[in-house]
């Protein structure tokens, strides 16, 4: 029977299912950082049980860590003490960190694919919702509750239900200045932000056989903000190339082995979606966000709409207006931007720092606009000085920072201030997202550097 | 073993704001504590406190007139990010039930295993819910989870709810227990696939 990518992988992993019951499905990788596990090892602690598989399980720190003085302690107390409570359990249950000061420390789901840790064909969680982006290496990965990452230690199982099927299809060239989160944007911004749910996504066509797996990452990370529970892009040469002889993939006969396996994972002709939805490159420009969810989006050149849109309810698109301090039908062009953030899970792997330095080249920042430029691990802010992206940003007054969830959240210590304006590379525009009351403009690599340079909102392709 | 979950008679405090995210139920900068107690205090922070820290006395949670243990809130409730501390806060504020026309998934799954009950209705009774509630605030909804049943006015409607994750709710049981008592199994399927 012909199946899609998501059914091969999920059926190879089913341990059990019952009648009426969720399935037990066995998880290749368990991802942990400090937020959302403490409370889940006080369970096993609880319950007198072990970790199951500590050797599928790996942890770093990255949500809470500052991204300016790493090797001094973290200041804010219940910062640090979150950050002490993961070495101690990862210390007492034997599992691999990769925490403050270690070389692959990063946000992790950056430093995931880069060990070579994510690959084709494996069940991946981790207590975060981002978890979506090791789906472009052609896994089933998804972010899960911290009952359920209490479940996955325990038992290395987890108990799901089968989500439905959607392919989105994406053919054609891309233009120039458009990159893949301009891609995603306008997915969502056509789809909602609740389009999604219930679904895993495969991404297909032309358009993301073209791309790099940096720009799959992007992508896929993004699922979650229409709702979906995660996406997946079959492997492919692009594929297999970047995972060579990265730290922890296969070697030797083992990786002959895996390929063979990796080479069988697409979905088949005749395998049928749920549901199906297709968009041409063509259609896609650089991409701005307007509002206080991901689905509220629009090219840059474009005025915020005069109709409420179809994903949206009046109240819910007025008050989001109302907390950005935007009118209906204003053009965003031009707008003054008080910050730049460049970093996240979505956007701070090497080939978005390259995005962003080709902008900032010869370049000055603007003078009264904070920029934040954060490597998303240890080893992109290697790689960034090994081609002097460091000196690059420097030149333009712009320092680069250190690894970690940085100014995405409004966990740690980079905060936009209430009432302030960020261009942001991340994924998630809501209300105090990035601090209390701040205002987030959700865009790529490109469109942020552009910002930092003129201190407002700016097409990159004038840059390019 | 949690709490097991029995009919909810109670008054409700309506919400109708669409796609409410976990950023706005629990912000991240709750997110430090190690133990999942006290989160109640801090839900939905930014709309129920204003910048001085002082009760913002138009949010609804903040009228005397609303009180209950159901919570009625707008499509798309939950969306964002995985933190079950979003889940935690709803209970620990003393929530059991949250009524929307849709939620996120992973929302719905942190909530069902921490013993509240998401209902899912139509948009259609949503509004009239909404409204009902707006015209008398005392309005006694009723939650008969063994025979799936949400009662309001002269209203009932049937709601939907695998049978699996009933049988949890019901008994107070959890996945661990559960996934604990297929052991065997597990093992089974790590020896056959070379794990």
């Amino acid at each position: 029977m012909a199946k899609t990518l998501f059914d091969k992988i999920w059926d190879k992993h089913i341990v059990f299912q019952e009648i009426d019951s969720p399935a037990v499905l066995y998880i290749d990788t368990h991802l942990i950082h400090e937020v959302t596990s403490p409370q889940a090892f006080d369970g096993l602690r609880k319950r007198g049980i072990k970790v199951r598989r500590p050797d599928k399980t790996v942890a770093t720190t990255d949500h809470n860590v500052p991204t300016v003085d790493q090797h001094l302690p973290i200041k804010e107390i219940l910062s640090r003490k979150q950050v002490q409570t993961l070495v101690k359990n990862c210390e007492d249950f034997g599992i691999e960190l990769y925490g403050l000061g270690h070389p692959f420390q990063g946000i992790v789901h950056v430093i995931g694919p880069e060990l070579g840790i994510t690959q084709p064909g494996k069940t991946i969680v981790c207590g975060d919702s981002h978890t979506s982006t090791h789906g472009a290496f052609g896994a089933i990965a998804f972010g899960i509750g911290t009952s359920e990452v209490e479940q996955v230690l325990a038992t290395q199982s987890i108990l799901q239900q089968k989500p439905k099927t959607m392919r989105i299809t994406i053919n054609g060239a891309l233009k120039k200045g458009v990159s893949s989160k301009d891609i995603i944007l306008y997915i969502i911004s056509k789809i909602g932000t609740g389009g999604g749910a219930g679904y895993f996504v495969e991404y297909a066509g032309t358009t993301i056989q073209q791309l790099s797996m940096e720009a799959r990452m992007t992508i896929c990370n993004m699922s979650i903000e229409m709702g979906a529970r995660g996406g997946l892009i079959a492997p492919d040469e692009i594929t297999y190339s970047y995972l060579k002889d990265k730290q922890f993939a296969p070697k030797g006969d083992e990786w002959d082995l895996k390929l063979a396996y990796w080479k069988t994972l697409f979905s088949d002709d005749k395998a049928s979606f749920d549901k199906e939805y297709e968009f041409a490159a063509a259609d896609i420009l650089p991409m701005i966000t307007y509002g206080t969810n991901p689905a509220m989006g629009i090219h840059i050149s474009e005025q915020i709409p005069t109709e409420i849109p179809v994903h949206s309810s009046e109240e819910s698109y007025f008050k989001s207006l109302k907390y950005m301090g935007f009118e209906k039908g204003e053009t965003m062009l031009d707008k003054p931007i008080d910050y730049v953030f460049i970093g996240s899970c979505t956007n701070a792997r090497i080939e978005d720092l390259r995005l962003a330095a080709q902008i900032i080249k010869g370049q000055q920042k603007h003078s009264s606009t904070e920029v934040w430029v954060v490597p998303g691990s240890q080893q992109v802010m290697k790689q960034v000085k090994a081609e002097g992206l460091d000196k690059i940003f420097e030149a333009a007054n712009i320092p680069i920072r250190q690894a970690g969830c940085s100014a995405c959240l409004g966990m740690n210590e980079d905060k936009v201030p209430a009432g302030k304006y960020c261009i942001s590379t991340s994924n998630r525009n809501f209300e105090g997202r990035q601090g209390p009351g701040s205002r987030t403009l959700l865009a790529s690599p490109l469109t942020a550097a552009a910002a930092a340079i003129t201190g407002k909102i700016t097409d990159p392709r004038q840059f390019l | 073993m949690k709490n097991k979950f029995a009919t909810v008679i109670d008054t409700a405090i309506p919400l109708p704001v669409q796609d409410i995210d976990t950023d706005q139920i629990i912000p991240a900068r709750f997110l430090k504590a190690i133990s999942r107690d006290g989160f109640g205090k801090n839900l939905f922070r930014d709309w129920r406190y204003l910048k001085d820290n002082s009760l913002n006395p138009d949010f609804v949670l903040n009228k005397p007139d609303y009180k209950g243990s159901i919570l009625v809130t707008g499509k798309n409730f939950g969306c964002g990010s995985s933190r079950e501390h979003a889940a935690w806060a709803i209970a620990d504020y003393g929530f059991k039930v949250v009524i929307s026309s849709f939620f996120a998934d992973i929302f719905k799954n942190n909530a069902l295993n921490n013993g509240i009950l998401p209902i899912e209705v139509s948009d259609e009774i949503l509004s009239l819910l909404f409204k009902k509630i707006n015209d008398d605030h005392q309005l006694s909804i009723k939650v008969d989870l063994e025979k799936q049943v949400l009662s309001f006015s002269d209203r009932s409607v049937n709601f939907t709810i695998n049978a699996y994750k009933k049988m949890c709710l019901q008994n107070g049981y959890d996945n661990i227990d559960y996934l604990l008592s297929k052991q065997a199994h597990i093992q089974k399927f790590e020896k056959e696939n070379n794990q």
